[in-house]
């Protein structure tokens, strides 16, 4: 019965999720802000599987979404690549990247592994401000949109919508498999008790590798989706303020559930873009709703309702 | 030499920044008892544990597991030889239902653990499995309870259960009756007994009566060090053993 209850819930708001931004482009709002904040929302649930439900909090994750960003943006500019090999080639670089830090910040714990993620983010920032692909400050202007599968034409924004619509929710799924797969039972089990499933012959440390590799793929799926929507890659998608953004989304939306990051995203994408005449007060303003979190409702917006109705979301 | 020994150590020492927690202990356990390692607090008894299953790296010495030298394996590969350990500070995994808590061991051996992709509805086979062992310590009630809300004493009986279900050859068992009642000690030791039919146990146990009851052989640690060895008997009348553990109370 409360199984049955739980998976309700899900299914009724995944159809709600789903039907509503299918519904974007003919409600009129404008469907650059919601493709941007899709990309965030898939940013954030990357960062949710890993800290939510890997119980690893990353401070670098941006990193990331910017080497997908800035691979997928050569590929398509420099290269000629078509956007889904250019969005491909991002996610592997970004998975690349995931399996070289991770192997070396995995076997620290707590705020040791934080630390060495947000080491590795710096370095990577100071990499791509100085290395000539980048051009630096300017970043990868005028990146082409192409033809996707050589059918789509995405310079069409319809066109455009429905594919990053479509990378969105096929991340969405991927990331709801991943938490309720094999591999996920044992994930959880890790973070629940980690000596308990060491002294049950599991190698933890490949468990959270792998686990540190997939959030960093998807970040990069993303952050390469980002860059073929904003036709350019920049520097503040490495910055480590991105890094801690994204930290706010989950936050805000709701750690280790699954629509939480996605709400999360949307809320402060909408800050930024509708309160974007307050200028800095944008800042004190997602400072306020970052201490209210920690403060008041702990479990985040979609936490706090899933914990009133007794549901899973 | 005609016992089948199962576990030894030669000159097990661990040091912590110049303490010395464990010093030159030589265990020798023979298959199929029941060992007890008991020793006041702070004898280094849960020290010797995560050497020997690896979640320590002793300082000195060498640990032997059938015949093989352990002594630099990784926790998790000693275990999977058969060695598993239970913890001092009851180890479940919270959030899981008893029934999962059961399920994660026995996915170790069913394998595919890595499929992220796959529904975890395919681990429902392991179900029955499961359910057994949940039964065989009294636990079927609690079949869809999370392991968080079970009263104490079940939970130790749980944390039983998923270290039975890897069919271990060995269990290391830190204090499994700490803070239990009457009747759940008396439960936990008819279990341990049941086990112990066809493996070794090592417990850690402060309830004397209990150690009198189920083992074989107890060694006594003190500061680290092995102070005797024997049956009860023999311990209970060991003069240092009177002195510096059982004390006055059993005078
Ligand atoms: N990681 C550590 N670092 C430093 N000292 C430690 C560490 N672990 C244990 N000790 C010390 O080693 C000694 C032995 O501890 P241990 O936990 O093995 O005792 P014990 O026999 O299990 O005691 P109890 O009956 O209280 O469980 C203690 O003095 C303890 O403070
Ligand atoms: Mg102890």
């Amino acid at each position: 019965m409360k199984l049955q209850a739980r998976t309700h819930a899900q299914t009724i708001a995944f159809v709600l999720m789903t039907g509503l931004l299918a519904c974007v482009p003919m409600i009129g709002i404008y469907p650059y802000f919601v493709m941007q904040a899709l990309c965030f929302a898939l940013f954030a649930a990357s960062f949710n599987l890993l800290i939510g439900y890997g119980g690893l909090p990353s401070f670098g994750h941006a990193m990331f979404l910017g080497t997908a960003g800035y691979a997928s943006a050569h590929a398509a500019k420099v290269w000629g690549f078509p956007p889904e090999a250019a969005i491909i080639l991002g996610t592997l670089a970004a998975a690349g990247a995931g399996v070289i830090t991770g192997a070396l910040a995995i076997r620290r714990q707590g705020i040791y592994f934080s630390m060495t993620t947000l080491a590795f983010a710096q370095m990577l920032y100071f990499f791509y401000l100085q290395t000539p692909f980048t051009h630096g400050e300017d970043g990868i202007q005028g990146v082409p949109q192409g033809i996707f599968l050589g059918l789509i034409d995405l310079s069409k924004v319809l066109n455009l919508y429905y594919v990053v619509l479509g990378i969105f929710l096929a991340g969405f799924v991927l990331i709801y498999r991943i938490i309720h797969s094999p591999f996920g039972e044992i994930l959880n089990a890790i973070r629940e008790n980690e000596p308990r499933a060491i002294s049950l012959g599991y190698k933890t440390e490949r468990y959270k590798l792998a686990a540190f590799v997939l959030s960093a793929g998807l970040a990069g799926l993303a952050g390469a989706t980002k860059v073929i929507v904003a036709q350019n890659a920049s520097l503040t998608d490495v910055h480590w303020t991105m890094s801690g953004e994204v930290v706010l989304m989950v936050l805000l939306g709701g750690l280790g559930t699954i629509y939480g990051p996605i709400l999360g995203a949307f809320i402060i994408i909408a800050m930024q873009q509708y309160f974007a005449g307050f200028g800095q007060w944008v800042l004190v303003i997602q400072g306020l709703i970052f201490i209210a979190c920690v403060l008041v409702f702990r479990r985040g917006i979609i936490g706090e309702l899933a914990h009133a109705l007794k549901i899973r979301l | 030499m005609a016992e089948d020994i199962i576990l030894e150590t030669r000159g097990l020492t661990k040091e912590f920044a110049g303490f010395v927690a464990v010093r030159d202990v030589n265990l020798r356990i023979r298959r199929g008892s029941i060992h007890a390692l008991i020793g006041p607090n702070g004898a280094g008894k849960t020290t010797c544990f995560n050497l020997l299953t690896k979640f320590l790296q002793p300082t000195r010495g060498e640990i032997c597991y059938e015949g093989r030298d352990i002594t630099a394996m990784a926790a998790a590969d000693v275990a999977r030889l058969g060695l598993v350990r239970s913890f001092q500070i009851s180890a479940v995994f919270p959030h899981l239902t008893a029934l999962e808590n059961v399920r994660v061991a026995l996915q170790r051996k069913r394998g595919g653990n890595f499929d992220f992709w796959r529904s975890k509805n395919v681990l429902n086979s392991l179900n029955e499995r499961a359910m057994a062992l949940l039964d065989d310590v009294g636990l079927s009630a609690f079949e869809t309870t999370t392991a968080v809300e079970m009263p104490y004493g079940r939970k130790r009986a749980l944390e039983i259960a998923t270290t039975l279900a890897l069919d271990p050859q060995m269990l290391l068992l830190d204090e499994p009756m700490a803070g239990m009642g009457h009747e759940d000690i008396e439960r936990v030791a008819d279990l341990i007994r049941r086990v112990a039919k066809n493996r070794t146990v090592l417990m850690v146990e402060h309830n004397l009566k209990v150690v009198s009851d189920l083992s074989d052989t107890i060694t006594v640690l003190t500061r680290g060090q092995v102070l005797a060895e024997g049956d009860y008997e023999t311990i209970s009348n060991n003069a240092d053993v009177q002195q510096a553990y059982l004390g006055v109370a059993d005078a």
